[in-house]
């Protein structure tokens, strides 16, 4: 009989997501042990820890990379630059994400989740809750444990790998939604919804995994290239499977059309959560997108492109369209980031490999996906601060005067709105024309006209919203509520990267022009 | 043996379980129904890994069942919230975020 070799593990090359997954649990740790008074700072100096450590071993790995580059844990993992870039970002945002979390001095020492998820909204166990301050400090190891689903999901290299990283970061996040502080009705209620359908895109994601496997007979993503350009078996097994984990991974995106849990969970969740799921979420799931029709239907892209196509101009268009008749700043920022998925999907769609002097597709999306994070981040924390006695106000025509009443946090929101609509010297701009170039070189030129055309309308979105800001008669009762520094850094430095970006984009364009090859 | 009749039995069970989540109104029961969809898959996965001779999907399965199971968790406490603030599971009624 032969003897069972042990499998071989790089401890050292993974600890990223070793630290933010053993910090989880650590945080469930503290839960249990720790006194209710100190848990909510345990929990904050905790994810701070685990977010420079976890950065902190990037770091050193990426100097590394004569043992840092390659597949790892017996090949489920791929460690190449497309993961170190992403994992430094998810890590980046995850922190930012985080703060915003924390912030309590907005509620007069309320958090924005809910004191008590479980009590049934207006009943005397909720206001019990609310009078002894109980908090669910339960969310930091929650965003955690998504955090590193994220992570490995972004890495994951085989499709088994890639379901399971799915579900760690899709379960916490159903949880999270539902545990608003108010509205706590819309809030189940999109934490029911983002369930129930998320449920059944990652069921059609599972099925789509079994389809693939069926044809090719393994989970690695390197093989089923290979099985696919040396077919054995008829391509209708392949073609379904394809479809499948196309809808899988589009509904995490937020692709039209299964875009229709975005609106409603971004409204529904609580704030910071939202900022959280708008960029980690979309980071994560196009990182994965991109690596398995890069590196494992890569030799199909005849067949999925044209697909993808379609589904970028619809997303495109209806995002923007249909953002044109919001009237609450949530659901504005909803369909904003569903035409950002469509922009980004464009630059999937060119699929060009780059050459001297050209960023390659995944590059210039990397770019596209920074950019657009840093602007996110800010934007949602300053949703978080822009209040009325009862609590934050989302209705457009609130915000009305903004620009009277505190000039630097209207400016500041005003260069956000300029950086997603893509004007010149923000970071929206740099993102916009990286990703077209990508898809012109990939010889979809009519993709890139339908994009240019979709960026227009956008920008009149968010022209509108800047307009009211500044140039409306200011609405009764709304203020800008004092915020910690918490909820400042973030906003600053999304506001500061945005801007910085736009000025000088070079050193983020040359590391991901330097880091953008996926290995098999 | 041929796994071709397993194979369809799992598209035939996948096709209940995509229907059953469009048409039904309880939550429970949609949620019943995405789980006959994993298990479609499952089956599949177990047929497929007997027609090309590897022993992955076998594996495979028991991770499935692992996440199903950890789906359940999140699934029950989120439909059961909901429950008790409406006294009901209809995904009708959630309506409030409907415009």
């Amino acid at each position: 009989m032969n003897p069972i070799t042990a499998p071989t593990f790089e401890w050292l090359q993974l600890a990223p997501v070793l630290v933010v997954l053993l910090a989880a649990c650590l945080g469930i740790v503290i839960e249990a042990l720790v006194p209710r008074a100190l848990r909510f700072v345990s929990q904050v100096a905790l994810f701070a820890l685990a977010a420079v450590v976890a950065f902190g071993f990037l770091v050193v790995s990426w100097n590394e990379p004569k043992n840092s580059i390659g597949l790892m844990a017996m090949g489920s993992i791929s460690l190449d630059g497309p993961t170190y870039l992403m994992w430094g970002a998810l890590i980046i945002f995850g922190f930012l994400s985080l703060l915003i979390f924390a912030e309590r001095r907005l509620g007069n020492g309320n958090s924005s989740f809910a004191a008590s998820a479980a009590s049934v909204p207006g009943s005397p166990a909720e206001t019990e809750a609310g009078v002894a301050r109980h908090e669910h400090t339960e969310v930091f190891p929650l965003a955690l444990f998504s955090l590193s689903g994220m992570m490995v999901f972004v890495a994951a290299n085989d499709l088994l790998t890639a379901f399971v990283a799915l579900e760690v970061m899709s379960l916490p996040l159903y949880l999270l939604s539902g545990m608003a502080r108010r509205r706590r009705l819309l809030s189940q209620e999109a934490a029911l919804k983002y369930f129930l359908l998320g449920a059944l895109s990652s069921a059609f994601f599972l099925f789509g995994i079994a389809l693939v496997y069926g044809y090719t007979g393994s989970f690695d993503l390197g093989r089923i290239n290979d099985a696919i350009t040396n077919p054995v078996y008829g391509a209708g097994l392949l073609y379904t499977g394809m479809a499948f984990l196309a809808i899988g991974l589009l509904f995490k995106i937020g692709a039209v059309p299964f875009h229709n849990w975005v609106p409603d969970v971004y409204v529904g969740a609580p704030t910071p959560v939202t900022g959280f799921m708008a960029i980690c979420t979309k980071l994560a799931a196009v990182g994965a997108t991109v690596r398995i029709f890069y590196v494992a239907l890569g030799a199909e892209r005849w067949s999925w492109q044209p697909l993808l196509a379609t589904v970028a101009v619809v997303t495109m268009a209806l995002g923007v369209v249909v953002a044109l008749t919001q009237t609450d700043m949530k659901r504005l920022l909803a369909y904003s980031s569903i035409s950002h998925a469509g922009f980004i999907l464009v630059a999937v769609v060119g699929a060009t490999s780059g050459s001297l002097g050209q960023l390659t597709s995944f590059g210039s999306i990397l770019f596209y996906l920074v950019a657009y994070g840093f602007a996110t981040i800010a934007a949602f924390a300053i949703v978080t601060m822009v209040r009325d006695s009862t609590g934050e106000v989302h209705a457009i025509s609130g915000w009305a005067g903004l620009g009277r009443k505190n000039p630097l946090l209207a400016g500041i929101f005003a260069v956000l709105m300029l950086s997603f609509a893509g004007i010149p010297l923000t970071g929206g701009f740099i993102g916009k024309w990286a990703v077209f170039s990508a898809a012109w070189r990939g010889g979809y030129s009519w993709l890139v006209l339908a994009a240019v055309a979709a960026s227009l309308v956008a920008a009149y979105v968010y022209l509108r919203v800047i307009v009211t800001m500044f140039f409306a008669p200011p609405a009764e009762g709304v203020t800008v509520g004092r915020a910690s520094g918490l909820t400042w850094v973030p906003v600053g430095l999304g506001a500061l990267a945005t801007a910085w970006l736009g000025l000088f984009p070079g050193p983020l364009l040359d590391l991901v022009d330097a880091a953008s090859i996926f290995i098999r | 043996m041929s796994p071709d009749n397993y194979l369809y039995l799992a598209a035939i069970l996948f096709t209940i379980g995509t229907i059953g989540v469009m048409i039904r109104r309880n939550a429970l029961v949609a949620f019943m129904s995405v789980e006959l969809m994993l298990n479609a898959a499952n089956l599949a996965m177990v047929a497929f890994a007997l027609a090309r001779g590897g022993l992955d999907g076998q594996v495979a399965t028991f991770f499935v069942m692992v996440v199903a199971a950890a789906e359940v968790v999140v699934g029950l406490s989120i439909i059961i919230t909901i429950y008790r603030t409406r006294r009901s599971t209809s995904v009708d009624a959630a309506n409030l975020l409907k415009l």
